[in-house]
């Protein structure tokens, strides 16, 4: 064996994003991420990946604080502004495609060539959704036609706080498919990562730390799904929560937990084979969480000589 | 109404000659034994690491809640906004009446009047800042006039600044004098003392300004007064604790601690909650003797509340945004 053969490698701490930051659990805690049953590679399959950070109920009481603070500063940015950002995110994505295509083979037990292929598709749709952000106002937004000497107009506003529970089998492009949307309309979101393949997620924090996307924007959790999705349903201050990833009966926990505070809840999709990922997404996901203000204006037409209308 | 043996009548028999001179007084403060401040940060540091949980910490949080000053001190306050203050100060939380009052609303002068009329009869307090507050310039006469407005206002206490300035400089005789001055114009409305600790560079430094005064006569011994980099913290606040502890072991007089500036989380909170029952006792866990110089810190304590007697986290759209 030579020498050069002999070098160990460097192995990878992943670790939560929370505010911009990347803490380890609270809790200290840590679970085993392994590749998945189909997974290649030298030492087979099931093979230990990694050790994952396993977050407790503090961890996302911290992201929903980190959450919160960063909604105003990026819902009040311009529609513009913050597709310019989402672009950046999807450049990022493409420089690191060789990181991810490994990752997701591993976690998925896909060959490289699909792998790639999920990749390039999760960098596609980002830049799909960042496209979307100056023209879902267009699409989702209305000028009304009333009975009176007013303006209607309708436009939609950010929900605030969304918890995403993502996708438990697609780890990257359902992923992507899932939180582009929440921030692409101004939202914040606190994502629960694929409980058994949360490692393209921790991945995708550093390409969003380092793509101008503000701290606390996006926050990920790995661990236990149904440990820390019913903390963020039962959060006061979560005003809506996606439940993608969760199955039908944790669904329904959650969904139970959320409506004591009338979250907006995103119901898992009814279809048993799943969602497709791949698939035309459509505007669905864009418009789930936003509301809509309506704004009623004078014309200012009514004048001595009576109404325009 | 009857005195607590402290306060105007002036130092105790038994430390009554330190006050003679300057010369004695400073030969008096600069006797007390130094503070050894890696030790003392590394205990304040050490009883902030102490877990509180359950119904210890249902405790804490009340109490905190009933040691709260709730205050505004800023250029741009309104009788508008000391009247809501005074609202929350009545009922911290509307959605749960068994949340006790905070002790007092703390409010500048011209604003004292507003504040006692919407307290009235509720047991809540009129504290008022005197004395040129926040820099303590002025002259003794300005100070004591503004003293006795705060009071014609209906202050039930009063939250006085000493003179920074004079005590770095070293004449400690003259800062007693301006508060036993203020002392005698305050009468019978319980008397703080503000240090200002993030100005006064040493811990030896706020130890003497604590021992001068509790021998001028005040109620209170507090830390700061909001507006500098440096407020209330665990380590200057314990300096304020020993010298209570040890006043009140020399002399027998009870004097409260009041840090003030900078504590915004119900964790911080009982974090000097434990400071206080580890280092003066708990004789001072009662809102007569410790208080907390706060506004912000309130909402934080009632989302604290919630969580504990609902089992979800609770956010600052339930509480009151002031």
């Amino acid at each position: 064996m030579s020498q050069a053969d002999a070098r160990l490698s460097v192995l990878k701490t992943y670790k939560l994003y929370v505010g911009g930051k990347f803490p380890r659990s609270e809790s200290g805690r840590v679970y085993e991420v392994t590749a998945a049953k189909s997974a290649g590679g030298a030492a087979g399959r099931g093979r230990w990946l990694a050790n994952a950070p396993r977050a407790s109920r503090k961890d996302a009481r911290d992201a929903v604080a980190a959450a919160r603070k960063a909604v105003a500063g990026w819902s009040g940015a311009t529609a513009y502004n913050r597709g310019q950002v989402l672009y950046r995110v999807a450049e990022m994505l493409q420089g690191r495609r060789e990181q991810y295509t490994a990752e997701v083979a591993d976690a998925e037990g896909l060959s490289k060539a699909k792998s790639a292929a999920q990749v390039d598709a999760a960098i596609d749709r980002w830049v799909w959704y960042a496209g979307w952000t100056d023209k879902v106002a267009q699409v989702a937004g209305a000028g009304n036609p009333v009975a009176g000497p007013y303006f209607n107009l309708s436009a939609p506003e950010p929900t605030g706080v969304v918890a995403v529970v993502a996708p438990q089998e697609s780890a990257l492009l359902g992923l992507v498919s899932v939180l582009a949307p929440v921030i692409a309309t101004g939202n914040a979101a606190v994502v629960v990562a694929a409980e058994e393949r949360p490692l393209p997620a921790l991945s995708l924090a550093e390409v969003l730390a380092t793509s101008d996307v503000p701290g606390g924007v996006v926050n990920v959790l790995s661990g236990r799904t149904a440990e820390i999705a019913p903390t963020l349903a039962a959060h006061q201050d979560v005003n809506a929560i996606d439940l993608t990833g969760a199955d039908a009966e944790l669904a329904r926990e959650l969904e139970v937990a959320a409506a004591d505070n009338l979250k907006r809840v995103l119901r898992p999709s009814a279809d048993p084979g799943g969602t497709d990922w791949t698939a035309d997404p459509g505007t669905g996901r864009l418009t789930a969480f936003l509301e809509t203000k309506t704004v009623w204006h004078p014309t200012g037409s009514l004048g001595v000589a009576g109404s325009a209308y | 109404m009857p005195r607590i043996p402290t306060a105007a009548a002036g130092p105790p028999a038994s430390l009554a000659d330190v006050t003679a001179s300057d010369g004695a007084l400073r030969r008096f403060l600069h006797g007390l034994p130094g503070v050894d401040p890696v030790g003392l940060e590394a205990r304040a540091a050490a009883l902030g690491t102490r877990s509180i949980k359950t119904t210890a910490k249902a405790y804490a949080l009340d109490l905190a809640v009933s040691m709260i000053d709730l205050t505004t001190l800023e250029g741009a306050d309104t009788p508008g906004k000391v009247r809501s203050l005074c609202a929350k100060a009545r009922t911290p939380d509307p959605t749960d009446r068994t949340t006790p009052q905070v002790a007092a609303v703390c409010v500048y002068p011209d604003l004292a009047a507003t504040a006692a009329g919407a307290l009235a009869g509720s047991g809540v307090q009129v504290a008022s800042v005197a004395t040129a507050f926040p820099s303590g310039r002025a002259a003794l006469e300005v100070k004591l006039a503004d003293t006795r407005a705060a009071l014609a206002a209906g202050a039930d206490e009063i939250d006085m600044v000493i003179d920074r300035g004079a005590f770095l400089a070293g004449r400690y005789l003259e800062v007693y004098e301006q508060i036993r001055a203020v002392r005698e114009a305050a009468g019978t409305a319980r008397l703080k003392v503000i240090f200002e600790t993030g100005e006064l560079s040493t811990y030896d430094n706020i130890r003497r300004a604590s021992w001068l005064g509790m021998l001028a006569g005040a109620d209170f011994i507090k830390t700061s007064t909001g507006k500098v980099g440096v407020n209330a913290t665990p380590a200057n606040t314990l300096v304020l604790l020993e010298a209570v502890r040890d006043y009140r072991a020399a002399t027998g007089v009870q004097v409260g601690v009041k840090p003030a500036g900078g504590i915004r989380t119900a964790k911080d909170a009982v974090k000097f909650l434990v400071l206080v029952n580890e280092t003066a006792g708990d004789d001072w866990l009662d809102n007569r003797w410790f208080r907390f110089g706060a506004s912000s810190l309130l909402n934080d304590l009632l989302m604290q509340r919630q969580k504990l007697r609902t089992g979800r986290y609770s956010g600052p759209d339930y509480v009151t945004v002031d």
